[in-house]
This record gives structure tokens, C-alpha cells and sequence, in this order.
């Protein structure tokens, strides 16, 4: 495809700068190259200081890994960022509603508007939720929605991340570096702060407390270990928070309340913030071989005595059948249009849909129903065709277990290359959260951007880097 | 606080304090090698390999005593739980375990170490590299007490962090004067005789105390003087005294905080008592070895009460 063909997050067409870039540009055109080349490569090793790592399974010696970092921001003018609060607002407290629907009396179900074996069949689906209502009501608290750009006023949601998202961290940190190495810049280009989401996270999850909880809700934050691909992060949002950073083996139940170990004695927490998979929470209730959880956990939660979050079963979410009837559940719960389109999914469970999908596989993208992370999927228009028809028998073999969307042209920033700007792909991931008093949207988010020429997959785990996020103020 | 994050803090502490130990021991050891005959050389290194507690793996290893093969193994051996490139594994590990609980300058000092010293260590260190590996270790224990005093709040993180320094310093001192006592020993009952006052330097430089215990006793040196300055004094901050001293004031201040004395306060009180007022003549009354084994075990026992008095296990 020609680079006309997508939109150019900082150049117009005729290839002047956009307004959301005017500031930066200005101060960009008086910097010595020699300057932002020696910046370049000071940030991985400022990166690899602060530790900033993931570890790659499977690799010698549980290698760390940088996520590369890119030193051009993608700017998102107030205009802007105002229509998609709205729009993020209205998908997340539908999401909310639909979870509560879901494990209560399934309106939505009996309304004939979302089919009922979608969810049956969802090993994310949790039994043990059914008739029962969280602290506050509150399902998501910690919500990433995947938002990709084709136009001027084209912005698509291409994934909800309502079990655990991560890469919070990245737009700190990405935010801190900004700052360490062009202090300048934030002096002449007025930017929404970012840095109180730790805050504003702490005080979002204490809204969230049980009735038991006494003065200041304890809030920890459970994590699998040191060992896990996401534990800097873990460990960085505990500190911020001012909150204990725990690991199954420190918890247990005590006198019906889930309790840590601390250097006085067993004390019990209000809150956790979870960063381990429903199936991992407790081995009594559900994988009785994982050590990662805490036993008796869910009848604690259950009794109404502990805050998950995000609550278990929420994974329900996550699922890309679920995904495609996202605008129906919108309608339903808020009464109004949605204000943030889905992008056109074909699912292949629907005859139809399916003998469509193998028709024009080339030009399609293909995702796992299950699936996230850039496994599993097949990008039709970078396959050969032996790739494409390997894939044809899978689909044909498990039309449920696929969705598949037209290939998006994803709007393009320019990245810093040795040899000056060049234009790359990318999305862009808002944090939101959730509490009984207000759905609380950081002004910045994740962006995440292919590094190599003309790709489409934005994912860390396959080769796909970051860059500051920029929210302009008014 | 956590008890397991607590463990991590007295444990990275601990490590810190042994890896920097043993590059002061390889320090010393090095210097020794450089002014002597070969023969003295070899003996030299089996001495520190044995002091540095190596001697069992070293030899599985190697048939003879050389200086690069001595520090490559203290230093870098992938099977030596013990090595310094493995002793810093485990110091960031445990800082990694008690992220949460360190300030960023700690962890970006630790860190900052860990990717120097892994990156030197990569490969075998030749003559002309081994004087700054030494040094980065030394610097590493250095740039973490720095940052730890500079900007830890005086909590129970601080305390157990101190602790855990104070505990492995005095076992390290007591041990390495333990391996050289029948070197000192000597020159107490034959008065006068002809001592090798090297290898009395080298039981100092392996502790940085040469150039103190040089300026407080005008050069004088005697094995008197040596054990009384490494044992009794509480002015050198390597000294049995002043670790026991250090360790007794960070306990005290965890009970304060948690409002109630544990076995670890008791254990102490026992060991203040049996060194309250003891002179140099007690000390080799009952025998230098037998006054360092003993302060060996109550050290490792008061050690044992931390980790029962604040739950650093299940």
C-alpha cells in the first residue's frame, strides 16, 4: 500500500504539519541531529536503569528484554481527546452493566440481542460469579480499550482489556524519560500530566472497599512473582501506590478475611488488585494445583469481606465474539448510539460470514476468539499462500474459534530513525478506571507502534515499541 | 511491612556485604601474590580461596593455585553458588523481591552495579582487569549504602537492611581472622620472634583496616595490636565491636517501632553481656579461635531470631 493511503498522525497531506504537532515541530526544527542522536540512544540505557524490563519466556537465564522506546510523541489534541473520553466513558459503563447482566438475571440474553452459547462456551465464564454482586457493584475496575485511527475523526475500538491490562507503567515511565531528556520541551508545549494515575488508581480501588473495611481501605497489589513478564510493573504500581506488593505464599484466610503476612502478624486486606489469572486466584475453587493463589480466597470474596479486581470472570470480556456484538451491548445498557464504532468483524461461527472470510482471506486479518498478544493470528495481506491456506483448514476445522476484520489502515506517526523521521503504525491504549463514584480517564494512555517499515502488529511481544502519549492542554 | 519483603531486604544487605568481603579478600590476596616468591604466591591463593570458603569447589575444579585461576573462581564460577557474579544474581533478585520496598536511587544503584559487574564478568579477567573489578564491586556496596542512608525513611525496611549488613559483616571478620589466628598466634608466646609482619598486613588490608590501624598505632604492629583493633575497637567501622554495636542499635530501633522486644533483642543482650568489658588478655585467655567460633554461632543465632521475631517466613 502506498503511504498516501494512511493517515498521517502529524504531516497533512500536503504536507505541512498538523496542528496537535505545530509546538513540537517548532522546537524540533532548531535540534542539532547530532543532539536527538545522542538522546536516541541515551534512553535505552536510561530504560535499562530504571529496569524497565520484561522477561521472555523460554530464554536463557530469564533474560529482560527493553520494549524499544521511541523518543517522537504521539500528540492527541483536547478537541480530541474530549470526544473519546465520551466515548470511552459510555463503552466502559456499558461493559460494567453487561457483566453485572450477565452473571444476575441475563436481560440482554432473554432480549434475544447476544446469543447465549457465546458465553456458555467461554472458559472465561465463572460459575462461582453467578447471583453475586461485587463490593460496589464494580466488575471492571481497570479497564484498557485498544483504540486504532484511520482519519481525521475515524477512531475505532479494537479490543476491550477487561481482565488485567497492562502496560500502565509504559506511559509513566515513558512520560518520566520524556521529561529527563527534553525538560525544554514540556516548558513550551503545554501537556496533561500523567503522573498522578498511581493516584488516582489508589483512590479508585479504595472506593471500591467492603462494607468490613475499617478507616482507610488496605489495598495490595497480588502478583505471580519475580519471574512474571509484567512484575516491574507490578512492583512499580505498589510502590507508587504506597501499597503492599504481595504474592500468594503471604496470604492467607483469617478469620474470614484475607489476611498477609506482615513483619507484626497477619493483617487483612481490603483490596487486592490482582495481576493473576482467575484460573490461578484458588486452587480450592478452581486450577488446584497453583501456587500463585490463595486458598479459600473466593469464599471470602463471595461473603462479601475482600474486593477483586478486576473481579473474577471478567475475562468474559476479552473475548472477541463477544467483541463483535459490542455495539448491541452498548445500545442496550446506555439507550444510546454508540459513540465509538467496533471495527467490521465477520465471525466465523456464522456460515456466511465464514464462506466470506475464506473467499477474501488474503485481505483480512484473523484473530483467535481467545486469543490476545498478537498469537494466533493471520494477517492475510503479509501471508503466503501457504500460510493462507494452513489457515483455511484451521478456519474450516474451528469456524468458532475465529473472528476476522478487514485490514485496518492503521494511521501512521513518525518514528526518530538514524536517518531522520520515518512514518510507522501504531494504536493507542487509554487507562481507565472504574469506581462506584465515576469511570476516571488518565489524559494520555499507552501507544504502542510497529517498528518496522509498513507493519501492522504494534505488540511488544512481536517486535512492536512505545512512545510517550501526549493529551495537549486547552 | 511484608515478612517475606523484609527476608529480601536483610538477604540483598547480607549478599552485598559478602560480595564486597570477598573483593577486599581478593584485594589483599592480590597484593600479597604480587610481592612474593611463586612458592608463597600458590600458598597465598590457597589461603584466600580457603578464607573466601571456596577451597572444596575450587579444587573439584582445579589441580593447582594460581592467581587467575583463584579469582576467576571467586569471581565468575557459573557453578559456585558463592561467586560474586552469583552473589550479585541473588543481591538483585532480592532487590527485584523488595522493589517495593526500596527507594529508586537504591534499586538504580543496585541495578546500575548488577549490569557493570555482569558485563565485566562476561568473560575471563585477565591480570590488567582484575584491580577494576574489584574496585566496581567495592563501589557497588558503596553506591548502595549511599543511596540507602540518602533517601530510605528510618522504618523497619531501613533496620532490616542494617541488620542484614551488620550480621555478615561481623561473620565475614570473625571468619577471616578465624582461617589467620595460628598466624598471630605465634608471636604471643615467643615474644620477639622474627613474625611475618606480611601476612599480618594482609589479615588487615583484606579488611581495609591497613591504613587505620597504621594511623592509630604509628606503624607499630604487633598480633596484640592487630586482634585488639579488629576485635575490640569500636571506632573502625570493620571491627567485631562496631558491627555488633551497628546491630545491636537497628534492633533496638525494630523493637521500638513494633512496640515489643523479641528473641533476636534478647539473644543480643546475652552476647552484649558476655562482651561488655572483655579485654584483649580475655580474648586470648580463652583462646582466639574459640572466642570467634563462639561469636560465630550467637551472631548466626540472633540472625535466625530476626528472621522468627518479624516473620520472614511462613
Amino acid at each position: 500500500m502506498a503511504a498516501g493511503e494512511f493517515f498521517d498522525e502529524m504531516h497533512k497531506p500536503d504536507g505541512s504539519v498538523r496542528d496537535a504537532y505545530s509546538g513540537y515541530q517548532a522546537w524540533y526544527g532548531e535540534q542539532e541531529k547530532s543532539f536527538l542522536k545522542r538522546k536516541h540512544r541515551d534512553a535505552e540505557h536510561a530504560f535499562r536503569r530504571t529496569g524497565i524490563t520484561f522477561n521472555v519466556y523460554g530464554e536463557d537465564e530469564a533474560e529482560e528484554r527493553l520494549i524499544p522506546f521511541d523518543m517522537v510523541p504521539r500528540i492527541i489534541t483536547a478537541h480530541e481527546w474530549r470526544k473519546l473520553t465520551k466515548g470511552i466513558e459510555q463503552r466502559v459503563s456499558a461493559l460494567n452493566a453487561f457483566m453485572h447482566d450477565l452473571y444476575h438475571r441475563q436481560e440482554i440474553i432473554r432480549a434475544g440481542r447476544v446469543p447465549e452459547h457465546l458465553f456458555r462456551n467461554n472458559s472465561a465464564w465463572l460459575p462461582h460469579m453467578v447471583g453475586f454482586t461485587p463490593p460496589g457493584g464494580i466488575y471492571t475496575h481497570i479497564v484498557g480499550i485498544d483504540l486504532v485511527r484511520t482519519g481525521p475523526d475515524e477512531f475505532f475500538v479494537l479490543e476491550d482489556n477487561a481482565r488485567t491490562p497492562s502496560g500502565v507503567s509504559y506511559m509513566l515511565e515513558n512520560r518520566e524519560t520524556m521529561m529527563a531528556m527534553f525538560p525544554e520541551l514540556f516548558m513550551r508545549v503545554p501537556v496533561e500530566s500523567v503522573s498522578n494515575y498511581p493516584r488516582r488508581l489508589a483512590k479508585s480501588l479504595a472506593a471500591c472497599a467492603p462494607d468490613c473495611a475499617e478507616g482507610k481501605p488496605v489495598v495490595a497489589v497480588l502478583t505471580p512473582g519475580i519471574f512474571n513478564s509484567a512484575y516491574f510493573e507490578h512492583a512499580f504500581l505498589a510502590e507508587q501506590m504506597g501499597a503492599e506488593l504481595v504474592e500468594g505464599r503471604d496470604l492467607r484466610v483469617v478469620d474470614g478475611r484475607v489476611a498477609m503476612r506482615t513483619t507484626w502478624g497477619y493483617k487483612p486486606i481490603d483490596v487486592i488488585y490482582r495481576r493473576v489469572d482467575d484460573e490461578f486466584l484458588d486452587p480450592l475453587s478452581f486450577n488446584p494445583d497453583s501456587v500463585l493463589g490463595v486458598p479459600g480466597i473466593m469464599d471470602v470474596y463471595r461473603a462479601g469481606r475482600v474486593t477483586i479486581a478486576n473481579a473474577p470472570g471478567t475475562g468474559v470480556a476479552d473475548d472477541k465474539a463477544i467483541y463483535s456484538f459490542m455495539p448491541e451491548i452498548v445500545e442496550f445498557y446506555t439507550g444510546e448510539k454508540p459513540l465509538l464504532p467496533n471495527v467490521q468483524t465477520w465471525r466465523c461461527s456464522d456460515p456466511d460470514s465464514l464462506a466470506y472470510v475464506l473467499d477474501n482471506l488474503s485481505e483480512l486479518v484473523v484473530k483467535e476468539v481467545h486469543g490476545s498478544g498478537g498469537y494466533g493470528m493471520l494477517i492475510g495481506p503479509a501471508a503466503n499462500k501457504r500460510e493462507l491456506s494452513d489457515f483455511a483448514a484451521k478456519l474450516r476445522a474451528n469456524p468458532e474459534g475465529y473472528i476476522a476484520q478487514p485490514t485496518l489502515a492503521l494511521s501512521t506517526c513518525p518514528i526518530f530513525t538514524n536517518r531522520g523521521l520515518a512514518p510507522r503504525h501504531l494504536d493507542l491504549r487509554p487507562f481507565v478506571l472504574v469506581s462506584p463514584d465515576k469511570v476516571d480517564i488518565t489524559p494520555g494512555g499507552l501507544t504502542r507502534v510497529a517498528m518496522k517499515p509498513g507493519s501492522l502488529v504494534v505488540n511488544s511481544s512481536q517486535g512492536g515499541g512505545t512512545k510517550d502519549t501526549w493529551v495537549l492542554k486547552d | 511491612m511484608l515478612g517475606r519483603t523484609a527476608n529480601s531486604l536483610f538477604w540483598m544487605f547480607r549478599y552485598l556485604e559478602r560480595a564486597e568481603n570477598t573483593a577486599r579478600l581478593l584485594d589483599a590476596g592480590l597484593r600479597m601474590a604480587l610481592t612474593r616468591d611463586s612458592v608463597s604466591a600458590e600458598e597465598e591463593w590457597r589461603s584466600v580461596i580457603e578464607t573466601a570458603g571456596h577451597r572444596r569447589g575450587y579444587e573439584a575444579k582445579n589441580a593447582t593455585y594460581t592467581g587467575m585461576q583463584a579469582w576467576n573462581y571467586i569471581l565468575r564460577d557459573k557453578d559456585s553458588s558463592a561467586s560474586v557474579l552469583n552473589t550479585f544474581q541473588q543481591i538483585r533478585s532480592n532487590a527485584r523481591e523488595a522493589r517495593s520496598a526500596i527507594t529508586s536511587e537504591v534499586w538504580e544503584a543496585v541495578n546500575d552495579s548488577w549490569l557493570q559487574i555482569k558485563d565485566m564478568l562476561a568473560r575471563p579477567v585477565g591480570e590488567q582487569r582484575v584491580g577494576e573489578v574489584l574496585t566496581a564491586v567495592r563501589r557497588a556496596g558503596t553506591l548502595a549504602h549511599g543511596a540507602v542512608l540518602g533517601s530510605m525513611l528510618r522504618e523497619e525496611g531501613f533496620h532490616f537492611a542494617r541488620a542484614g549488613t551488620f550480621i555478615e559483616r561481623a561473620d565475614n571478620i570473625a571468619r577471616i581472622m578465624d582461617i589467620k589466628y595460628y598466624l598471630l598466634l605465634p608471636s604471643l608466646s615467643y615474644v620477639g620472634s622474627s613474625m611475618d609482619t606480611g601476612q599480618w598486613d594482609m589479615v588487615l588490608r583484606s579488611v581495609s583496616g591497613d591504613s587505620a590501624y597504621r594511623w592509630l598505632n604509628a606503624g607499630q604492629i604487633d598480633a596484640r595490636g592487630i586482634v585488639s583493633f579488629l576485635v575490640l575497637d569500636e571506632r573502625f567501622p570493620r571491627s567485631l565491636a562496631y558491627s555488633h554495636a551497628a546491630l545491636r542499635e537497628n534492633l533496638a530501633a525494630l523493637a521500638r517501632i513494633h512496640g515489643i522486644e523479641g528473641t533476636s533483642n534478647e539473644l543480643m543482650r546475652e552476647s552484649d553481656i558476655r562482651l561488655s568489658g572483655l579485654s584483649i588478655e580475655d580474648v586470648f585467655d580463652k583462646g582466639l579461635h574459640k572466642f570467634l567460633t563462639d561469636f560465630t554461632a550467637a551472631n548466626s543465632s540472633i540472625a535466625q531470631a530476626i528472621g522468627q521475631d518479624y516473620r520472614f517466613l511462613a
